[in-house]
């Protein structure tokens, strides 16, 4: 008796142990998931935040520019740059070939032109004279200097010839390349060429959607938690809308899409492609979120409270007022910040709703074209071209950075305002 | 004199019937203990003199309920008004989460009782004297109320409840989560008030009745069995009923 109540009491430990083996396991899996998913961005795409430049002579002849003697600035402005940096390009190599100067061409970005024409505006005593001006790379040799491009492929299968390498190199041996900080990546707006491509249209673009989304998600949805809660008689009818809620909030993100291209964009002929349709199109799935987040912080506020209220001769609604809602309102807020945090991470609805265009200017306002950093991490990684393979990581980076600044806001609001109650 | 008049109460909570046919009379300035077993419908009834069973939805009141020549369960009364004249004190001290000065100021504030910051200090310094905490507290009434004592908190409701002046006081069980010492307070509380209000008391404590009431209702299965002064129901009660309960035999 006594031995089998030992062995009894024994096996309670070991399955106690195993239980919590089996437990430490499964956090050890996931921390190890995401540490190698964290790793692996994080390898990929700290490069992105580095741009190589090659740093040029450019010799400010004014010939080349057809500018007169004495120029205004208003010649400066208007003169023609671009021989003048085809000529500097072609100098790299005095004896080039016609395709040769092709290549020495293509080594930097298309923007080289007006890379030295603001090196000019800058200073109009340059003409006549010399100067090492910084010209970006182009991403392919943007990639070479990173290291990241297989420089042993065969010539034919590579968009980097083995002249422009040969050029690069001897650059690279006069310590005319040089790595900066890559301050573009987060000033200019999307663009074809992967060296000159920016976060700035989609990060503005993202903002004015979840600013748009919580202008009209969150008045709507507490008003209507609000008043489930707190007035609404119960009924069948409101069972009804209750489960209408939940299932909304189930409803997949895409289907709110097709919904914002079929009423938005169809019927009211808002802008097409604009954050405000976006936002919109949020909304409606962050409502049922911050709803179901609103109505389970009323219920969690102590009918207590709310017979104190009402024994004092308060009405219904001061009741609410004055006591249920502000203490229901941490829990909302980081319910709220939740659900933005949420559409901010959506991508397919905003496909749908055209946000997917390529927009090549930073939006001013929600009624701008613009994208989104999870759509913009889509049109890059659907980019054939070597330089956005950072680029992808470097913008996932900066929206994981975005989430996990508003979830910690939103633990901080719980844990700070929340009250007490014995 | 009577100060509330029931007469034919019948409450149901949906389809079951709580109370049945109460006919209870209250005296101004005086303090009724309603006695009886759990789920008797003592509760119940307290709730219906400040119409608190309206928030409950399946609850539904029948009868007359007379307090100053008007009956409080007709159309025309406004629960508003009602309590403002009938103030509550509960089971569990229930301050809200603000400052203790918060806390005594809503009522008045929600009333429009006064017209000056001066006032209103004024108003909070008397209640909370009324109450016996002012000693207590008058050094951190901006502090939160939670942070008091169960005991200092159940008195601060009770201060709560009178800031607004009102002529009836119901207590339902306020000292079952309290200890001796903190109970003995608020009896000697209810004691001193109530010189200026008709204090209604819900209690499982006979020996509490028995202290510091000067009527006594004994309900049981939600009826009011025997009512009358608390000398007579514990010394000479004349149903076998309350003879039982009184000397422990059920309950």
């Amino acid at each position: 008796m006594n031995k089998n109540k030992e062995k009894l009491l024994n096996s309670r430990y070991r399955a106690e142990k195993r239980f919590q083996f089996y437990g430490k396991s499964a956090i050890f899996l996931a921390l190890l998931f995401l540490t190698i998913f964290i790793f692996k961005i994080f390898s990929t795409g700290y490069t992105a935040f580095q741009k190589t430049w090659l740093i040029v002579p450019v010799t400010f002849d004014a010939e080349t520019m057809y500018l007169d003697e004495n120029p205004s600035k208003e010649d400066l402005e208007d003169a023609d740059y671009f021989d003048l940096a085809l000529q500097t390009m072609f100098n790299l190599d005095k004896s080039a070939s016609e395709k040769q100067q092709n290549d020495l061409k293509r080594m930097v970005s298309y923007f080289f032109e007006r890379e030295i024409k603001r090196e000019l505006l800058n200073d109009p005593s340059l003409i006549g004279k010399t100067k090492d001006v910084y010209l970006t790379a182009s991403d392919d040799l943007d990639q070479v200097f990173k290291g990241n491009y297989p420089r042993d492929l065969p010539e034919d299968q590579r968009r980097v010839t083995d002249y422009q390498l040969k050029i690069f190199d001897q650059l690279v041996e006069q310590g005319r390349v040089e790595s900066k900080f890559n301050l573009s990546f987060f000033t200019y707006p999307d663009s074809r060429e992967a060296e000159l491509a920016g976060i700035a249209s989609s990060f503005m673009g993202s903002i004015f959607s979840i600013l748009v989304c919580l202008v009209i998600a969150f008045p709507v949805a507490v008003l209507a938690a609000i008043y489930l809660e707190e007035f609404a008689p119960k009924n069948r009818f409101t069972d009804f809308i209750e489960v209408n809620i939940n299932n909304l909030a189930a409803v997949p993100s895409i289907v709110f899409g097709l919904l914002g291209l079929g009423i938005l964009l169809a019927v009211f002929q808002l802008p097409r492609s604009t954050p405000l349709v976006g936002g919109i199109t949020l909304s409606l799935m962050t409502l049922p979120t911050i709803i179901i987040a609103c109505r389970a912080s009323l219920k969690a506020v102590p009918p207590s409270i709310r017979e104190a209220a009402l024994a004092m001769g308060a009405s219904k609604m001061q009741t609410t007022m004055h006591h249920t809602v502000p203490l229901s309102m941490p829990g909302t807020l980081s319910g709220t910040i939740i659900g933005l945090a949420q559409a901010l991470g959506e991508t397919a609805p905003l496909i749908l709703i055209g946000m997917v265009a390529f927009v090549n200017t930073i939006p001013g306002s929600p009624l701008d074209p613009a994208a989104s950093l999870p759509v913009q991490i889509y049109i890059w990684a659907e980019s054939a071209e070597r330089g956005f393979v950072e680029k992808v990581s470097a913008c996932i980076m900066v929206l994981l950075g975005f989430l996990i600044i508003m979830n910690l806001f939103a633990q901080i609001i719980r844990h700070k305002f929340e009250k007490k109650w014995s | 004199m009577i100060k509330i008049n029931s007469k034919n109460v019948d409450v149901f909570y949906g389809k079951k019937q709580a109370l049945f046919n109460i006919n209870l009379d209250i005296e101004e300035n005086q303090v009724t203990a309603l006695i009886g077993p759990s789920g008797c419908g003592k509760s119940t009834f307290l709730r219906c003199l400040n119409r608190m069973n309206d928030v409950i939805d399946i609850c539904r009141v029948k009868g007359q309920i007379i307090i100053n020549d008007f009956d409080i369960n007709d159309k025309s009364c406004d629960v508003v008004r009602l309590r403002e004249k009938i103030g509550m004190v509960f089971q569990k001290p229930n301050p809200f989460p603000k400052t203790i000065y918060e806390n005594i100021s809503y009522g008045p504030t929600i009333h429009g009782m006064a017209q000056s910051k001066n006032e209103m200090d004024e108003i909070v310094e008397n209640s909370l004297k009324k109450a016996a905490l002012w000693e207590e507290v008058k050094d951190r009434i901006h502090e939160p109320g939670t942070g008091l004592s169960g005991g200092q908190q159940q008195r601060l409701c009770i201060a709560r409840a009178i800031s607004v002046k009102p002529e009836v006081i119901l207590m339902d069980e306020p000292c079952s989560a309290l200890d001796p010492i903190a109970t003995a307070q608020i009896e000697e509380l209810i004691d001193e008030l109530k010189k200026d209000h008709t204090i209604i008391i819900v209690t499982h404590s006979m020996a509490q009745a028995a202290r510091v009431s000067q009527n006594t209702g004994f309900f049981h299965l939600g009826e009011l069995i025997e009512h009358g002064s608390t000398d007579k129901i514990f010394k000479n009660p004349e149903n076998k009923r309350t003879q039982d309960y009184i000397t422990g035999r059920f309950g």
